[in-house]
């Protein structure tokens, strides 16, 4: 079991025929992800021939719409990497399309496109993963976005993020202890976005091969705090915590949209006050989210069923 | 992106946002001369600084005659402001508003900005204008009203009207205090704005309504379609620093301690900074050289770090994903052959062609020290700089 995505998870990537979107539907043929097709207007009918880096040559056809792919195909899943001005409109071509999942990994979408999004979205069943994300992975199953797929291992964290590079750093301390994911996703950094974590915290606490959470936040909004409260009244599941922008100055954007401190609100104080006042330990350095993690399943009992693998030193 | 108060004001009566009439200086002489053609009676002189509580460092000032105009502008061009928004070292003033002076009867607060809960954006208003918002918020909340707003349909009036209302605007002067709010939200929504504050709105001895101050701020993401709002960019207001890191499309923020940082990911580059300090160095910057970058982009955020006097030392910090470790290396060994490594190096790489990044730094015959994890190497700088 994982949340959102697994082995059967057909994906669509949007703009596949761009440098990045091939790139990354290489990487996600790679992991063994079933990417089934592309859509990017104009470009309906081609086909696309991927060479794996065993020699393998895989075909992927294209389609002009999204709603065309997923017929043809059969897709539940669609990525985006579609440059900032249009990624709203693909999101929104995703969105009506009836897709389960789409995440977008488009970075500088304007804000006032995404409070478009958003309200379009009402009402609609689909859910957004991003923008400004690195995707979503279930390790050993399914990997869709620009992650780096071999640091991962398969297991029983679960791990979100509003950071990109930061999870890969607590994946990495995971598997180097020899604790696998059950699946790691990654919100982004953006004000306005489609999944927060209660959504995925939610996800997690519902899917019986998680065992624990990470999630790792960040100075501005007050999504954390939120996330604090609802995990202090409905989580089942420990859940360590780390945010980043301690020692950030108030007023600047510290390199994503969503992170910056404004009119004394969103501080790295006040998250990790709230979050361990309604029991989320909070790791001191971003080099402790695993042991911090250890530390607590230990004291648990939990340890030994999150251990996945034998790790050589 | 900030502007200018005059900037702003400007932007917003394109709208149809009542402002007082006024003029920008950049001289004692330009400034006269704008006080000359306004012609009234009493004119404001107002520091145009990217920071808020001028008022109270003494940059305005109300003159009641040329003359005054002469003395304040003299003053006040050239003059350093230190304000609760500029940091210690305050900011140069290299511009003047010279502005109508108003009979002002009461002030107001109106702010819009994206409210992330919602996903929309929200404009507030209160009652207590002329204060800073945020000791409204925290002393007494009850005093900001909110209304929020659906992008389909924009704001509608009975919501301006229910704010209007709320705040108490004069019963004669709330058609107009309407208007005032349409027109701000359609300057927020058509210009990309990500803040827009009217601090203090006022109503006047005449019976109008309009903004006496303007902060306007813009989504950077959205400038590429707002040619107009990129050509205010004031380049004095910002560091050096950031506008180099800019033009290669690294985020880049000046601090003021001693450790250059160079990490990929804006969280990553945040941690960085908090473990530094964790273990009690001080970050001279944020840098984030992004997961697309290519070897040249790496060498010249390396010289931008290494063109900070202050810094003492180097801490690299990557976790290689899409950014891959060789890379990175390579933009480090050519930065340091193109202008010299006088300073400690400790470079920390992980993910992506771990191995070879750590080839080439070792084969580089650099004075580069290695370093297992972001703790280690956060320890390790921070000794080294001391």
């Amino acid at each position: 079991m994982s949340i959102l995505i697994d082995k059967h998870t057909k994906i669509i990537t949007q703009n596949m025929t761009g440098a990045t979107g091939m790139f990354h539907t290489k990487g996600g043929l790679e992991y063994g992800s079933q990417m089934v097709a592309g859509a990017v207007p104009g470009k309906g009918g081609t086909t696309v021939d991927i060479t794996l880096d065993n020699g393998e040559v895989v075909t992927l056809p294209v389609y002009n719409t999204v709603v065309e792919a997923k017929n043809a195909t059969d897709a539940t899943a669609s990525v985006i990497y579609v440059p900032p001005a249009f990624a709203a409109d693909a999101i929104m071509e995703a969105v009506d399309a009836d897709l389960d999942l789409v995440i977008c990994i488009t970075e500088g979408i304007p804000v006032l496109d995404m409070v478009k999004v958003k309200r379009y979205m009402e009402g609609k069943r689909t859910r957004l993963i991003g923008p400004n994300c690195p995707g979503v992975i279930t390790p050993g199953q399914c990997k869709i976005g620009i992650m780096p797929g071999y640091i991962h291992a398969p297991g029983h964290v679960g791990v979100v993020s509003r950071s990109g590079t930061l999870t890969y750093e607590a994946v990495h301390q995971l598997t180097t202890r020899g604790i696998g994911q059950s699946t790691a996703v990654g919100i982004g950094g953006d004000p306005v976005k489609g999944s927060e974590f209660i959504d995925i915290l939610h996800l997690f606490n519902e899917d019986p091969d998680t065992h624990a959470v990470i999630m790792i936040g960040e100075i501005g909004g007050t999504a954390e705090e939120e996330a604090a409260e609802w995990i202090r009244d409905n989580m089942k599941k420990p859940v360590v915590g780390f945010i980043g922008g301690a020692t950030a100055p108030a007023g600047k954007r510290m390199g994503h949209a969503g992170a910056i401190i404004s009119g004394g609100k969103g501080t790295a104080g006040e998250k990790i006050a709230t979050l361990e006042a309604c029991g989320v330990r909070v790791a001191p350095t971003p080099s402790e989210m695993g042991s911090t993690l250890v530390a607590v399943l230990e004291e648990r009992g939990m340890l030994e069923s999150c251990t996945t693998h034998v790790v050589n030193s | 992106m900030n502007i200018h108060e005059y900037q702003g004001k400007s932007v917003l009566k394109q709208y149809g946002v009542a402002v007082p009439e006024g003029k920008v200086a950049f001289t004692v002489d330009e400034a006269v001369q704008a006080a000359e053609e306004l012609g009234t009676p009493i004119v404001v002189v107002k520091a145009q600084i990217h920071a808020g509580g001028r008022g109270k460092a003494g940059g305005v000032k109300i003159a009641k005659s040329l003359d005054d105009v002469r003395t304040y502008a003299t003053e006040l061009l050239g003059k350093v402001l230190v304000t609760h928004q500029t940091g210690p070292d305050g900011k140069e003033v290299k511009r003047l508003l010279i502005e109508q002076g108003c009979d002002i009867k009461k002030e107001y607060y109106i702010g819009v900005v994206v409210d992330r809960g919602t996903g929309r954006v929200v404009m507030m208003a209160s009652e207590e204008g002329g204060t800073e918002i945020e000791e409204v918020a925290a002393a007494t909340p009850e005093k900001i009203v909110k209304e929020v707003i659906d992008p389909a349909v924009g704001l509608q009036v009975f919501q301006a009207r229910k704010l209007a209302y709320a705040i108490n605007i004069p019963a004669e002067l709330v058609n107009k205090a309407v208007k005032f709010m349409v027109a701000l939200y359609q300057a927020f929504v058509e210009k990309d704005c990500s803040i827009a504050e009217i601090n203090p709105l006022v109503i006047t001895g005449e019976g109008e309504v309009m903004a006496l101050d303007a902060k306007l701020n813009f989504d950077s993401n959205a400038l590429y379609r707002h040619k107009d709002i990129q050509a205010l960019r004031d380049l004095d207001e910002e560091d050096e620093k950031e506008i180099e890191a800019s033009k290669f499309d690294l985020s880049y923020i000046a601090l003021d301690g001693n450790i250059g940082c160079m990490v990929n990911g804006a969280g990553l580059a945040m941690s960085t900074m908090d473990i530094i300090k964790y273990y009690g160095g001080e970050p001279a910057n944020f840098l984030d050289v992004g997961g697309g970058a290519t070897t040249e982009k790496v060498t010249e955020a390396f010289k931008i770090i290494l063109s900070d006097e202050n810094v003492k030392g180097i801490f690299v910090n990557i976790f290689g994903g899409i950014m891959r470790c060789d890379v990175i290396a390579n933009g480090v060994v050519e930065a340091a052959k193109q202008i010299g490594l006088d300073r400690p190096l400790v470079v920390r790489l992980e993910g992506t062609n771990v191995e070879i990044g750590k080839r080439i730094l070792n084969e580089s015959g650099l004075n580069i020290v290695a370093a297992d994890s972001m703790a280690d190497g956060a320890q390790k700088i921070v000794a080294l700089v001391q």
